[in-house]
């Protein structure tokens, strides 16, 4: 089975959002990078995908030479190839997945798997995008997986419950917490991962769909009010909530 | 110029984000001067259709097939899309929920339509929908366009107001039995599994959570017995989750749910950033923590610095009385 892996390089969760000169994009000076987490939980599915129908496993990532950083991070986890589609320009989800399905169209995998969203974005777009571009069944949000008899059936998490999908390969799978444990990187992987070649080539360019026009900070919070340190600051709490704010 | 709306249903039932979605659509139609069309997907959802007046639909398509009557995210796809082709819309609006973040993308793909995901608010200006949204955990807002001519904007649910509106006449409903085959059900819906009482973090007016503070995973007691009262949800911490005390789904961050309720009571909670994330929306924060330094007071609109094992037991019963439980 041959089986691709889509992963992302975004900022790391401490990052202190800084609005950049252009009024549109964050300051990235300072900001350190991480692997997209949700996208650990599609590496590990990826591996043991392999290790239960042998094949190959190949990371994907869209982005600058930066994101081989991330690529490097799925290698010493396991995968055995990665593939940059280089790229120096920020862009949306309806430009990266069109440019992402027409790499997945000529390297014919028979599944691919994202991370249920980027963290940066937060568009939640590409598994969907990519999954109708190829024609392919999708399962997104998905926290048990389980291929048998050809058949693949998926838990994905919705309000209240979990939906049970059933599809076949070849198909989309966006991989939410929950799924599985992520293996850490072993010594020799990171050793290893160090020397694997990066496959490198120029990401096919497309119009894309939304424009930012600016960026913001949210307007910061009026401080709130301790209304106590005990037990006795209870009813008070409760009058607030009443006739103050309203809520119950 | 027409505005398409798609109305959520589960069980033959609305979800509340489908009132939000189409009251918002209202107002975008009646801003953008054009006429609003809802189209509802499932089984006999004609009856329940009428329920959608009252939030400012005058026309909806249901289109109704008994196969459909369970998702399908490659099926409810193509029906909306075709649906969609039919009414040549220039603006198409989903809620931000697990099945319209799932069905916007392929809605996307097929009618070249760009989506601005997770909205929070949007505003008409010179003929165009400028959106909302926040990114980078909420540490950043940016405003957006859609370029493209279709146009598909996620509305994040609870965010919206769903008021109903009385007086006005039912909405023209249209039943339609789309075009399908059985290669439209490539991956669909075989069962559901509900998780008994307590509404999802995601759906829910008031969350009351807990955290490493708990010390222990028979404490959350404490924190059931106050959302109990309160018919709230339970949420969690990443700390407790990746513990075991809690399940995954309870996890509100950035990493996990991102919420807004009315109000969020966060119990034993430090208020990390990541925490902070899926958070800091919800219109009134209650913190209780013994440290008063705690980051958590920073976004809290009120606060005990004390201690949950005291508080909760004290608040719980204090509500028990003022509502009269
Ligand atoms: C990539 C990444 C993603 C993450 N995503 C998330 C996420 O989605 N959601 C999330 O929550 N975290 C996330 N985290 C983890 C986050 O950084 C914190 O570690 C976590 O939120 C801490 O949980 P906590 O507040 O329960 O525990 P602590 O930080 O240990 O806080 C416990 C608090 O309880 C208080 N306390 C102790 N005893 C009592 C008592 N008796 N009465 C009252 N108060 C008491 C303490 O004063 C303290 O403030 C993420 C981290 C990373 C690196
Ligand atoms: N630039 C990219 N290159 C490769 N994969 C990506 C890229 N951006 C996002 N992804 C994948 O798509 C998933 C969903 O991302 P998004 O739609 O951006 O929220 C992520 O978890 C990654 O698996």
């Amino acid at each position: 089975m041959k089986i691709i892996v889509c992963v992302n390089h975004v900022p790391d969760t401490e990052t202190k959002v800084k609005v950049g000169a252009d009024g549109k994009t964050i300051d990235k000076s300072g900001v350190n990078y991480m692997l997209n987490p949700f996208d650990e939980f599609a590496i590990e599915a990826a591996l043991k995908l392999k290790e239960q129908f042998g094949g190959e496993t190949i990371a994907l990532s869209l982005g600058p030479d930066a994101n081989k950083e991330t690529l490097r991070k799925a290698l010493a986890m396991g995968v055995e190839k990665a593939v940059l589609l280089k790229d120096d320009a920020v862009r949306d989800s309806f430009s990266v997945a069109r440019a992402i399905s027409e790499e997945l169209k000529e390297m014919k995998p028979d599944c691919v798997l994202f991370g249920r969203q980027s963290i940066d974005y937060y568009n939640e777009q590409l598994p969907g995008l990519v999954a109708e571009y190829l024609g392919w069944p999708s399962v997104s949000v998905v926290v048990k997986m389980e291929a048998k008899d050809g058949k693949l059936v998926c838990e994905r998490e919705i309000e209240g419950g979990h939906e049970v999908v059933e599809t076949t390969f070849p198909a989309v799978i966006s991989a939410q917490k929950g799924l599985n444990e992520p293996r850490y990187p072993s010594l020799k992987g990171i050793m290893a991962a160090k020397t694997k070649p990066i496959e490198e080539r120029p990401a096919k360019q497309f119009p894309a769909g939304v424009e930012v026009l600016s960026m913001s900070k949210p307007v910061a919070k009026a401080p709130g009010r301790i209304v106590g340190t005990d037990a006795s600051a209870v009813p008070e709490l409760v009058r607030l909530l009443q006739q103050e704010a309203k809520v119950i | 110029m027409n505005i398409l709306a798609f109305a959520e249903q589960r069980d033959g039932k609305f979800k509340k984000c489908a009132y939000e979605v189409v009251q918002a659509a209202r107002r975008a139609a009646d801003g953008l001067g054009g006429t609003l069309s809802v189209v509802v997907i499932g089984k006999n959802v004609t009856s329940i259709a009428p329920a959608l007046g009252a939030y400012g639909a005058t026309r909806v398509i249901a289109l109704e097939d008994d196969r459909l009557e369970r998702y399908s995210t490659t099926a409810y796809s193509k029906v909306f899309s075709d649906a969609a082709a039919k009414e040549s819309p220039s603006v198409i609006f989903f809620p931000a929920s697990q099945m319209g973040k799932d069905m916007a993308p392929r809605v996307s793909a097929r009618l070249g339509a760009a989506i601005a995901a997770d909205c929070t608010a949007f505003r008409i200006e010179n003929g165009d929908v400028v959106a909302t949204r926040p990114v980078y955990a909420g540490k950043a807002l940016v405003e957006v366009k859609v370029t493209t001519a279709v146009k598909i904007f996620s509305l994040r649910p609870n965010v919206f107001t769903a008021a109903a509106v009385g007086g006005g006449a039912p909405p023209v409903v249209e039943s339609v039995r789309p075009a399908l085959s059985d290669a439209d059900f490539a991956a669909k819906v075989t069962a559901v599994k509900v998780s008994e009482g307590r509404p999802d973090v995601t759906e829910a007016a008031i969350i009351v959570s807990g955290g490493r503070g708990l010390k222990a995973p028979e404490n959350f007691k404490l924190v059931e017995d106050l959302a109990d009262v309160l018919g709230a949800a339970v949420g969690a911490s990443r700390a407790v989750v990746d513990a075991g005390w809690r399940p995954h789904d309870e996890q509100v961050g950035q990493t996990g749910k991102t919420v807004s309720p009315s109000l969020y009571i966060a119990c034993g909670i430090s208020g990390a950033v990541q925490h902070l994330a899926g958070m800091s929306s919800s219109k009134y924060i209650v913190a209780i923590n013994k440290d008063k330094d705690a980051p958590i007071f920073q976004v809290a609109d009120y606060g005990i610095a004390g201690d949950v094992f005291e508080i909760l037991p004290a608040l719980t019963g204090e509500l028990k009385k003022a509502l009269g439980k």
